[in-house]
């Protein structure tokens, strides 16, 4: 028993939840975005359903802002699993004008629910299981593993069902749905605990590379083609590496020389800052702002 | 942070008058889990309230539709490490719906902490906080006396107030209970002995969280396998393939069992125990699995397999103790799901024979059932379940109930017997 870590219980915890997904409801999907968390994701749902097929199909809701490491992985990672992808870009809302922005470099993340309600509404999806985790951020602390979403896709933070023992209840009426995060109860130092040693391959630029950055209040911010020094601001050569992968023109990496997993770990370990805090520059305009966008639809 | 360490779940029960979150925010700081920008927000919005220090319960209270409504979210969960384990603490808050939150957060978790003030002693709250713990078997009790440094730190004041909630934990067949005095907002005996308390001998709150056994917390001896889903590949490297996939909810199983499928009452034996890491001889509780059998029988989700020298009750009736969730009062006229392990059943509620009052423990007769009622219900189910009780088993004698018309959770049930 003694062998049985914190890992292993999070482990069977997580694929517990996807077979009860994928027994329960009509038409799951997995969302997956070629971030850390996600690939987590997919190795949780191999070990879940080998050596069946996923019983779903991956789906991304693509901004057009992805660093283009990111994209690489999450195709070459669907291909060699042999799944089947489903992207859906934001380009095509705005196409059909179920999204209209003013500024096509500024962050994007805001109409992503337009999106993935809009592909949700495409495939008749009745549960989309993703990444988020409740140590990410406070609204998230206070969601349900099934967490049950109205017709427009809203969250009712007062409205939630009792959650008891690991009993999930599934039901829902039709046209309306739930997103699942089978990995709740990870932590930061949990995904990278696990991606050590399960040896799995993220993104370059996780690991500490250098880069151009520009200074912006406390953070730096990665220079792109969306992301151009403003009058008075200079572009810097410095050691960094991204704890998240979002958005390019709003995700911010940190300073570090980690190159390998294990001075990943080390980081994370001794990190004051939480990882939304370090790197999401959308977060940190309202103490509310995730809530905000879980009401809309958001993850 | 070794990838040995074990995953602890608590909870702790007390108002914030106890000084609950005064004790959850030590915790976490001391133990290095509160960072810097989380704390640099509590202490903008403490100092925009007036305050003089910073609320450490500001960490945990506070999305925007509870501050607008005024209203509490039933639980939220927080997370910390030491090098020796992991924690996942539900954090209930508030007064209102105190059973309905505590019988939620307390489902899954290892250990309760339950707090009192040493100047006010045992209370009603107390002892209702002790009967939700003991009702939902909560393994492990720690009675954290806090403000010791109200009470001069008086030895004599700390064994009067055990030996009054030792007595009252044993009517209630409790024997699994850890005193610990303590100064949350000191810093006595949570994380660091401190001086004042030098005639107490026993472990701290942490050393305690940090040490606690929690192997048994899970039933070891029956095996009790709920089928989730059926993997039948149909490829060419897999043509055989037909593997139960599962979680091992309790006991263990090895290669070679003889095994009883239910409730069919079918038998057959194992013939492989497999994950994606490899094939196993033995495996056990809580490890998520496949099973494939030698005999091709039917078995379908919501089955489960046991061994054939072990069996749990199968039947159609059954009582429980059922803690009301919701807001809508419980219909005798009516037919619910219950969803009990992988299965989703129709049932009846035949009977409810008392209520108990949760503050004096007294039955009530006949009663009505509304929200945070603790009631003894017969019920009948549309087909039969194999269970155990509730005391010898959570995960078998445990079960939700779901109103078909809003599909919302409306009640939590453990089997008696």
């Amino acid at each position: 028993m003694n062998s049985f870590s914190h890992l292993d219980t999070l482990e069977s915890e997580s694929i517990h939840i996807m077979r009860e997904v994928a027994s329960a409801c009509r038409n799951p999907a997995l969302l997956f975005s070629g971030g850390k968390d996600s690939i987590v994701m997919l190795r949780l749902a191999e070990k879940a359903f080998r050596p069946c097929k996923f019983p779903f199909p991956l789906v991304h809701i693509d901004t057009e802002h992805n660093f283009p490491e990111v994209i690489e992985t999450r195709d070459r990672l669907a291909a060699s699993l042999g799944e089947r992808l489903i992207v859906r870009s934001l380009e095509d809302s705005i196409r059909r004008g179920s999204i209209v922005i003013r500024n096509p470099d500024l962050p994007r993340n805001p109409f992503q629910s337009v999106t993935l309600l809009e592909t949700i509404a495409e495939f008749g999806f009745d549960a989309c299981m993703g990444g988020a985790r409740r140590d990410e951020e406070k609204a998230r602390a206070k969601e349900r593993i099934f967490s049950f979403r109205d017709e427009f896709g809203q969250w009712d933070p007062k409205n939630q069902r009792p959650e008891l023992w690991d009993i999930y209840n599934t039901r829902v009426h039709q046209g309306e749905n739930i997103r699942v995060f089978p990995i709740s109860n990870w932590t930061e130092l949990d995904i990278w605990q696990y991606i050590e040693r399960e040896k799995l391959h993220i993104p370059s630029i996780y690991y500490a590379h250098r880069r151009e950055v520009i200074r912006r209040g406390n953070s730096v911010m990665p220079v792109s083609d969306l992301v151009r020094p403003k009058a008075g601001e200079k572009i810097e050569v410095l050691s960094v590496r991204f704890r998240t992968v979002g958005d390019m023109t709003c995700t911010a990496p940190v300073e570090s020389e980690a190159i390998s997993i294990k001075e990943i770990i080390e980081e994370t370990a001794a990190s004051r800052i939480t990882e939304r805090g370090a790197t999401r520059m959308d977060d940190q305009t309202s103490e509310a702002s995730m809530e905000l966008r879980k009401k809309e639809g958001y993850f | 942070m070794s990838n040995t360490t074990q995953l602890l779940r608590f909870i702790t029960a007390g108002s914030v008058d106890d000084g609950k979150s005064t004790l959850i925010g030590r915790l976490l700081f001391d133990a290095k889990s509160i960072f810097e920008d989380q704390l640099s927000a509590i202490s903008i919005t403490s100092k925009r309230r007036g305050m003089a220090s910073i609320d450490l319960s500001l960490l945990t209270d506070g999305l925007h539709a509870e501050r607008e409504q005024g209203i509490t979210i039933d639980v939220a969960y927080r997370y910390f490490a030491t090098p020796r384990r992991k924690f996942i603490i539900g954090d209930t808050p508030g007064h209102e719906q105190y059973t309905r939150n505590m019988v939620t957060a307390a489902s899954t978790a290892n250990l309760v902490i339950i707090l009192v003030d040493a100047r006010r002693g045992v209370l009603v709250q107390t002892r209702r906080h002790t009967y939700l713990a003991s009702l939902v078997g909560i393994p492990h009790i720690v009675l954290a006396v806090n403000k010791m440094d109200l009470v001069e730190y008086s030895e004599a004041r700390f064994e009067e107030i055990r030996a009054e909630y030792l007595a009252f934990a044993a009517q209630l067949g409790l024997h699994n209970v850890t005193c610990i005095p303590l100064s949350a907002l000191e810093g006595d005996m949570l994380v660091e002995r401190g001086e004042s308390l030098y005639w107490y001998h026993g472990p701290t709150l942490m050393e305690l969280l940090e040490n606690i056994e929690i192997d048994h917390d899970v039933n070891t001896q029956d095996f009790r396998y709920p089928v989730q889903w059926i993997c039948r590949p149909q490829t060419d490297e897999h043509h055989d393939f037909r593997g139960f996939m599962g979680r091992i909810e309790s006991g263990k199983v090895s290669v070679g069992d003889p095994i009883t499928v239910l409730p069919s009452g079918k038998t057959s034996h194992v013939l492989e125990i497999s994950t994606y890491d490899g094939k196993l001889d033995t495996a056990h509780a809580p490890q998520s699995i496949a099973i494939r059998l030698t005999d091709e029988i039917d078995i379908s989700r919501g089955d489960m397999l046991v061994k054939s020298d072990n069996l749990p009750s199968v039947s159609m009736e059954f009582e429980a103790m059922l803690c009301w969730l919701s807001e809508t009062p419980l219909d005798r006229n009516r037919k619910y799901l219950v969803k009990h392990t992988t299965r989703t059943v129709k049932c009846l509620f035949t009977r409810i024979d008392y209520r108990i009052d949760v503050n004096t423990l007294e039955r009530h007769a006949n009663p009505d059932v509304n929200m945070n009622d603790i009631v003894h219900a017969g019920i009948r189910v549309q087909q039969p379940l194999a269970f155990d009780s509730y005391l010898k088993n959570r995960a078998s004698g445990s079960f939700i109930v779901i109103d078909e018309a809003t599909n919302n959770t409306v009640a939590a049930g453990m089997i008696a017997g």
